[in-house]
């Protein structure tokens, strides 16, 4: 078959080449110019564990909610005729397209001591979210909805609506539908969306050392770490980009096979 | 090697920034002082009648001390440093890439806290129990505020360690902090959203800002003009109006 199509074309074959370097040399770089023998005390200190339980914590919770919330969301976006949904899938996207510090500065707009939100909340409660472990949550949470919604839609609408249709045929409620048919049949779809929006969450910055601030053992997030820790010693900085490049390329390959069944 | 790799990564990013400036102006001749985040506001201000009196541009690339003199010692296009201490300064020097290191202003650091002072802090001991922040111990100002709390026996922890002063400042200004330790300019530059208290005895814990020429200067003498505006006498002026201390 490929034979038969002839060679690839250069025209697309050298474009090809130069993404892959451009996305590969820097982390050779970064993995070349790590401190071996420093990498163990670096990579064992109380922060940087602090910062890693407090990074797989929030971005592990965060993408729960994104589920929780943005399945539904995906779900009408996907299978509901109203009017206004073109709209409501432009406005899902536009955390997606704005720069992160924007972000932190409309969170705290929202939900800061004296925000729209934050301020009932903290008179009637007295909680308020910046320099918390939930503010990071929430800034995560806004962050990689969007992509956690846009994937999942995209799989719902690429499974036949006609299968809904025969469940319906068939007595089932919209609900069981949902629950038994539609999700089912876009599986791989949500577990991809649920990953990209983990990954997003995990590499997520700006927003919230702009809402949260960063402490640790609190907010202090690994991205955080290594943006404070690069400041003082450089060394430090590249052994902890290092654990996220390898946590970041475990999870994904972990899930690519177990769930992605794609080679 | 490391050198390499991050000179790939940022100089790409440096390259843009100086574009842009470079187009908007029909003078060829501009420097760029790469400068400390608490010299924001005055070196705008200095800014100003420097390019009148010698028909330049000036532009600015302000960020933590730390920060900028490990770009500058990375070979990072700009024609003069200044940081907020003679440490991150060392960064530049221990590279072999700076002039003649001279101290041109002082800052003491003091508390400050949203217009009005909601939580009444009058004290650093009031800090305790409080929502505070204050600079992250590996810049300038977070070394200064440690020194400051030890010599005043505070041990109240802070909610957050911020990533340059003006990140500090910027919690105060938003009301998400009670309080934060910032330069006592800083305080007079955000004058309309806060109130300063004054911390005794912080002038011991005097921080001293140094500027260097680069020598990656594509134009030494400017370079070496601005480092001499900052000491010149009318330079001074603008420098004491902004609270800072001469040297």
């Amino acid at each position: 078959m490929r034979d038969r199509l002839g060679r690839p074309p250069a025209l697309l074959v050298v474009p090809a080449v130069v993404a892959t370097l451009l996305l590969l040399v820097p982390l050779v770089a970064m993995v070349a110019s790590t401190d071996w023998q420093a990498l163990p005390d670096h990579l064992t200190s109380r922060t940087a564990l602090d910062a890693l339980r407090i990074s797989l914590l929030t971005s592990t919770v965060a993408i729960a909610f994104c589920l929780l919330l943005g399945l539904p969301l995906a779900w009408l976006l996907a299978r509901v005729d109203f009017r206004g949904r073109g709209a409501l899938r432009a406005l899902v996207t536009v955390p997606l397209v704005l720069p992160p510090v924007v972000a932190g500065v409309a969170l705290r707009s929202a939900f800061g001591r004296t925000g729209l939100v934050g301020e009932p909340l903290l008179e009637w409660t007295g909680f308020a979210f910046p320099f918390t472990t939930w503010g990071v949550v929430l800034a995560h949470v806004f962050v990689s909805m969007p992509f956690v919604v846009i994937a999942i839609e995209g799989a719902l609408r690429s499974a036949d609506p006609r299968y809904d249709d025969a469940a319906a045929t068939l007595g089932a409620t919209r609900w069981t539908t949902f629950r038994r048919v539609t999700v089912p049949l876009a599986l791989p779809g949500v577990v991809a969306g649920t990953v990209l929006g983990w990954a997003r969450s995990l590499g997520e910055f700006g927003a919230t050392i702009t809402f949260n601030g960063n402490y640790p053992g609190t907010t202090q997030t690994m991205p955080t770490l290594i943006y404070v820790t690069r400041q003082a010693d450089q060394d430090a900085a590249l052994s902890l980009s290092l654990v996220m490049l390898l946590v970041s390329i475990g999870v994904l390959v972990a899930l690519r096979d177990h769930w992605l069944g794609t080679p | 090697m490391r050198r390499v790799a991050l000179v790939a990564l940022l100089l790409p990013l440096c390259a843009c920034g100086g574009g842009e400036d470079a187009g908007s102006s029909d003078d060829d001749r501009t420097i760029t002082v790469l400068a400390a985040a608490s010299l924001t506001d005055v070196f705008e201000q200095l800014a100003t009648p420097f390019e009148e009196e010698h028909g330049v541009d000036v532009t600015f690339s302000f960020g933590s001390s730390t920060d900028l003199a490990e770009l500058a010692a990375d070979g990072a296009p700009g024609d003069v440093l200044a940081t907020a201490d003679a440490t991150s300064m060392g960064l530049a020097e221990d590279a072999g890439v700076t002039g003649d290191v001279e101290t041109f202003a002082t800052n003491v650091l003091t508390i400050v806290v949203p217009e009005g002072n909601p939580a009444g802090i009058e004290s650093l001991d009031d800090l305790d129990g409080s929502t505070w922040v204050r600079c992250a111990d590996e810049v300038p100002c977070g070394k200064v505020a440690r020194a400051v709390l030890e010599a005043a026996g505070v041990t109240a922890e802070p909610v957050s360690l911020e990533e340059d002063v003006r990140a500090t400042l910027d919690k105060v200004v938003s009301g998400e902090a009670d309080a934060g330790l910032v330069y006592a300019t800083d305080a007079v530059a955000a004058a309309d959203d806060v109130d300063a208290v004054e911390i005794p005895g912080a002038e011991d814990a005097l921080t001293s800002y140094v500027a260097a020429t680069l020598e990656q200067s594509t134009d030494a003498d400017l370079a070496a003009d601005w480092v001499a505006w900052l000491r010149s006498e009318e330079g001074r002026e603008i420098l004491d109006d902004a609270g800072f201390g001469s040297p």
